[in-house]
């Protein structure tokens, strides 16, 4: 196996080593479980390690390769999974107290797609409490914290996912994007994140937050490394009526590809300029600077609703959250939790204590916003008027897309940014997903990839948008671009933790423990 | 509740200055095989929670997908009430806590409905013969029904004052469609017998179509009535009470009448009625009141975007109509002109549950009014001494028929007609062995059955010549012939006495 450490490599080199007898899964996991071991004390990426679980796995693939049973591409890489997502045999919190504890009985489809694959699962990665925040901060179990500077939070809400790729924890991860939460993580620490095209990848078992808008996807180092694992948990699923029923883009060979000759790129001229730092302005201009050279059209396009994306976000989002996490109401599972001082509480005051006692701040506002917004008599200026405006941005996409292939602009207006500098401002952290959002009121797909690092020494975020199903495009010209900036950057950029191992080796508890 | 007790208004005084308008709202439960959005068995009842998976128990991260049979069912009562049927049509969510509830929201339609803008006609007994009313019905909606609650200790069997509750989900997702009338304003004395009339006919349509069992006692067929007044020759509705589960035909005509009574006790005494939501009892035959409706029910209903619209397609729903069953009532008038049934003789039919059974016996070869006739006198006489239904007597409509064709053929008379059906009931066999063993036939024309006899001996030289020689007993063979040609209503004794009279 070549280069220093089993866990600086790619899902697709893991994969070749493995396939050509070179390592084994059981070795490629244990490696993986030892740097969780030792460095998730300090970054918190992880809610629930499973070690047995992902050893009892690896090892059943290395006894299937062995029998020369025919594998799939990434069998044997491990991969770690967002506590959003439900796992049989491991609780899924989705970073609430309110299911604490809570072990599903089923697997989401994502997960049985994974098992399926031979991927062993390490454990499920911190998040913003039912995935609402950007910035980990928001979970009930303590943020995690950015491998390239652990007093800066990773992003969120997928941030346990992306700080665990980008510190090597894990080669690859499943995130979940409901309005950018894969790509701003992905943008604030240097790792690949992809949001596909709503009804790529299934839902079912994926604890929903706001429903026509959420997506799993893959959180990688590497672009090819997302295809792989975008091909294992994407297509049809009966058991999602909003799953898309057609064969799913040919998104590796996209990867595998990555020539950007003739293609027209499009510049959204609402997603830039005021509100973006300048090093993260800087490096887009460049990496756009790079497409051109190496053969790309570049055109400014113009989509005016993208103005008032954010807002109609904050109406759709939290109608939607009002109404899916009516459920936990301790009636049939999680947090229970009885109101002081009443003798026979009714089934009414042990829901209202429950619901008091189990969500944190920023899930009790969006409920109240969204019921606000659902309540008759404001339901057609709030709700009504919000879904006119996604028809908007859609049509916005719709004529952008004559004009260009993809569509790019930097993923976050800033890098990673620190610890409690946004939490009180609920609105600023909000802001981190202005452009992030656009793709996913109007469902097309968009990928993150890091495009250098800005003039404060931490990465930053490219995005690139595509139509509707042709999740292929955002992969061959994220090739192209990401073989460009290797160049450029002399290497794949990696945070100091990588390199810091030793030092930071200390106490650190048993994962399983803490979980 | 703020409601005053007052006094209440006998019915037939209260309509006297006021004028009921009723809305009807009846929840069919479909008998698909799976629910409404999960594959676990539709069933009544069973151990609690078996029929239950990850989507009927609302866990978090289950997504619903639609019955494609239940959307069937749907689009069939929906053609069957004579409904304009949704090019496009949306489930939406209907949002509040309640513990039966596993997602705490409900699938339902909202402004989206599968079927809407029907109609559907019931007939009920006026002082001159049957009267007809047309009922509009504003939508039928599919929906998903609700987990039950068994509310334990306590007095009341309610929640409030039980001292822990049990929770069963094994009807959680079964599938429901809820059949909303727009408001009926008949003359208020047949105000009662009209809900009655639309709720029957409702079940005879779902039997009819095959997509319910229709049972009101187990629930699976409930009504809702809703019902306020209004002074005598004014517009503008009163304020309505909404009287749920009302489950029985009978109930819910005394349903009606108990709230016109309460409602005109409570606008003589110049209160207010309260919009709320009201049980019937059974045993006294009552309404309590339930939850207040007041406005503050909200139920923030939005498009459920777990789900994809519905769109049948038109060729679908043409095939659907194309195959409909003949609908009750519409039979009921076919029949009855075919039969030439006057409206008394097609009520005095239909009321006692002899439709069916003319019709069979009319399919068997009688006239209608002969089949009428069996049926209605001599038959429902029996049934009654017996306290039975008609049809649970043990004679079919064939056997009657086979009587009447004995009495039109003359072999035997509507007085041996009797004795015949005594001897079918009593199970002695079919009508011909019951006239054969109690030897019943009467053979009035001789001269058919000289001829018939003549035929036979010639027919047969062989056995004639021995007759002839005084072999008497080979006379069977010839009998046997006489018999088959005769159809066996023949008199074999006179049969025998023609034969050696002409051969001896
Ligand atoms: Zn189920």
């Amino acid at each position: 196996m070549p280069g220093p450490e089993l866990t600086d490599h790619s899902a697709a080199e893991l994969s070749q080593a493995l396939a050509a007898g070179e390592t084994t899964s059981a070795e490629v996991t244990r490696a993986h479980l030892d740097r969780i071991a030792s460095l998730d004390g300090e970054l918190h990426a992880f809610l629930h390690v499973d070690a047995p679980g992902a050893l009892a796995a690896a090892e059943d693939v290395d006894r299937r390769r062995a029998a020369g049973e025919p594998l799939g591409a990434l069998a044997g890489v491990p991969v770690a999974v967002k506590d959003l997502l439900c796992t049989v045999g491991q609780p899924t919190t989705c970073g609430s107290r309110i299911l604490e504890g809570w072990v599903p009985p089923y697997d989401a489809t994502v997960v049985a797609r994974l098992r399926a694959a031979g991927l062993p699962i390490l454990g499920k990665t911190n998040l913003d409490e039912f995935a609402m925040g950007s910035s980990t901060e928001h979970s009930a179990y303590g943020p995690s914290r950015n491998p390239w500077d652990t007093a800066r939070t990773p992003g969120g809400s997928g941030g346990g996912s992306a700080a665990a790729v980008a510190a090597r924890l894990a080669p690859v991860a499943i995130g979940t994007d409901t309005g950018g939460s894969i790509r701003q993580p992905g943008a604030l620490t240097g790792t690949v994140g992809v949001k596909p095209t709503y009804g790529g990848v299934s839902r079912y078992g994926i604890v929903a937050m706001a429903s026509s808008l959420d997506q799993a996807g893959p959180v990688t180092r590497t672009v090819l490394d997302a295809a792989l694992l975008h091909e294992v948990i994407g297509g049809h699923d009966p058991m999602d009526s909003t799953s898309i029923d057609a064969p799913p883009p040919p998104v590796v060979e996209a990867a595998r590809r990555g020539d950007v000759t003739g293609l027209r790129i499009g510049v959204v001229k609402e997603l830039g300029g005021e509100g973006f730092q300048a090093g993260v302005r800087a490096r887009f201009e460049e990496a756009v600077g790079l497409l051109t050279e190496a053969g790309a059209q570049v055109v400014e396009v113009s989509c005016p609703s993208f103005a008032q994306a954010l807002a109609t976000y904050y109406l759709v989002m939290p109608s939607e959250v009002s109404s899916n996490l009516a459920r936990f109401d301790a009636m049939r599972y999680g947090l229970r939790a009885f109101p002081d001082g009443v003798e026979l509480p009714s089934a009414e005051q042990v829901m209202a204590a429950t619901r008091d006692a189990g969500f944190g701040d920023e899930v009790k506002r969006r409920i109240i916003l969204g019921t606000y917004a659902l309540s008759s008599g404001y339901y057609d200026a709030y709700y009504g008027s919000a879904q006119q405006v996604r028809s908007l941005v859609a049509r916005d996409f719709d004529r952008a897309f004559e004009q260009a292939d993809v569509l790019v602009s930097p993923t976050a207006p800033t890098t990673a940014f620190r610890m409690g500098e946004k939490l009180d401002d609920p609105l600023a952290m909000y802001l981190q997903d202005v452009a992030t959002i656009p793709a996913n009121l109007a469902g097309v797909p968009g990928l993150s990839l890091p495009a250098g690092l800005a003039e404060d020494g931490l990465p930053v975020g490219f995005q690139l948008l595509a139509p509707l199903q042709a999740d292929d495009r955002l992969y061959n010209a994220a090739a192209a671009l990401e073989r460009l900036l290797l160049d450029r950057w002399g290497g794949p950029l990696t945070p100091p933790l990588v390199g810091q191992v030793d030092s930071l080796v200390g106490p650190v508890g048993t994962p399983e423990v803490r979980a | 509740m703020t409601t005053v007790e007052v006094g209440l208004v006998p019915f037939e005084e209260a309509l006297t200055r006021y004028e009921p308008v009723m809305g009807l709202e009846v929840h069919v439960e479909l008998s698909t095989a799976t629910k409404m959005f999960c594959g676990c068995p539709a069933l009544f009842g069973g151990e609690p929670n078996t029929h239950v998976c990850p989507v009927c128990l609302g866990l978090p991260g289950s997504l619903p997908v639609v019955n494609g049979a239940a959307v069937e069912s749907a689009i069939r009562i929906g053609l069957a009430l004579n409904c304009r049927i949704a090019e496009v049509c949306r489930f939406a969510r209907k949002n509040y806590f309640y513990p039966d509830m596993p997602k705490n929201y409900q699938i339902s339609q909202y402004d989206e409905p599968i079927a809407f803008d029907g109609w559907t006609e019931v007939e009920v007994e006026g002082p001159d013969g049957p009267e007809r009313y047309r009922v509009e019905i504003e939508r039928a909606h599919m929906e998903e029904d609700t987990g039950k609650s068994l509310h334990v200790g306590g007095s009341t069997g309610r929640i409030h004052g039980a001292e822990y509750s049990l929770l069963d989900y094994n009807r959680a997702g079964i599938p429901l469609i809820e059949i909303v009338t727009r408001p009926i304003a008949v003359p208020g004395d047949r105000a009662p017998a009209v809900a009655r009339a639309y709720v029957q006919q409702l079940r005879d349509l779902v039997l009819a179509l095959g997509v319910s069992d229709a049972r009101m006692d187990q629930g699976s067929l409930r009504a809702d009535v809703n019902l306020s007044l209004r002074p005598v020759g004014t517009a503008a509705l009163g304020t309505r009470s909404e009287t749920k589960n009302v489950n029985s035909f009978r109930s819910v005509e005394r349903a009606v009448r108990f709230e016109v009574s309460r409602h005109a006790g409570i606008l003589d005494a110049g209160g207010r009625v309260v919009q709320e939501t009201r049980h019937f009892h059974e045993d006294t035959g009552t309404t309590s009141p339930g939850r207040e409706k007041s406005d503050a029910e909200d139920y923030r209903y939005f498009p459920d975007p777990d789900l994809a619209p519905v769109a049948p397609s038109r060729e679908w729903v043409d095939a659907l109509r194309a195959t409909l069953p003949e609908l009750p009532a519409e039979r009921r008038r076919r029949l009855q002109a075919e039969w030439g049934f006057s409206d008394l003789e097609m009520r005095d039919t239909a009321g006692a549950g002899a439709v069916d059974l003319v019709a069979a016996t009319v399919a068997a070869g009688s006239s209608a009014q002969t089949a009428r006739k069996w049926w209605l006198s001599e038959l429902a006489r029996r049934a009654n001494e017996q306290a039975v239904e008609l049809s649970a007597l043990k004679i079919t409509p064939e056997d009657v028929a086979r009587i009447q064709a004995l009495v039109d053929a003359g072999a035997i008379n509507d007085k041996l007609a009797r004795q015949v059906f005594d001897g079918v009931l009593a199970g002695e066999g079919s009508p011909d062995e019951v006239v054969a063993a109690r030897g019943l036939a009467v053979v009035s024309d001789e001269g058919a059955l000289t001829e018939a006899v003549d035929r036979a001996i010639e027919a047969n030289p062989d056995v004639a010549a021995k007759i002839r020689d005084g072999k008497v007993a080979a006379a069977g063979a010839l009998i046997g012939a006489v018999m088959k040609e005769m159809r066996g209503q023949a008199d074999a004794a006179r049969v025998r006495e023609l034969i050696l009279a002409r051969l001896t």
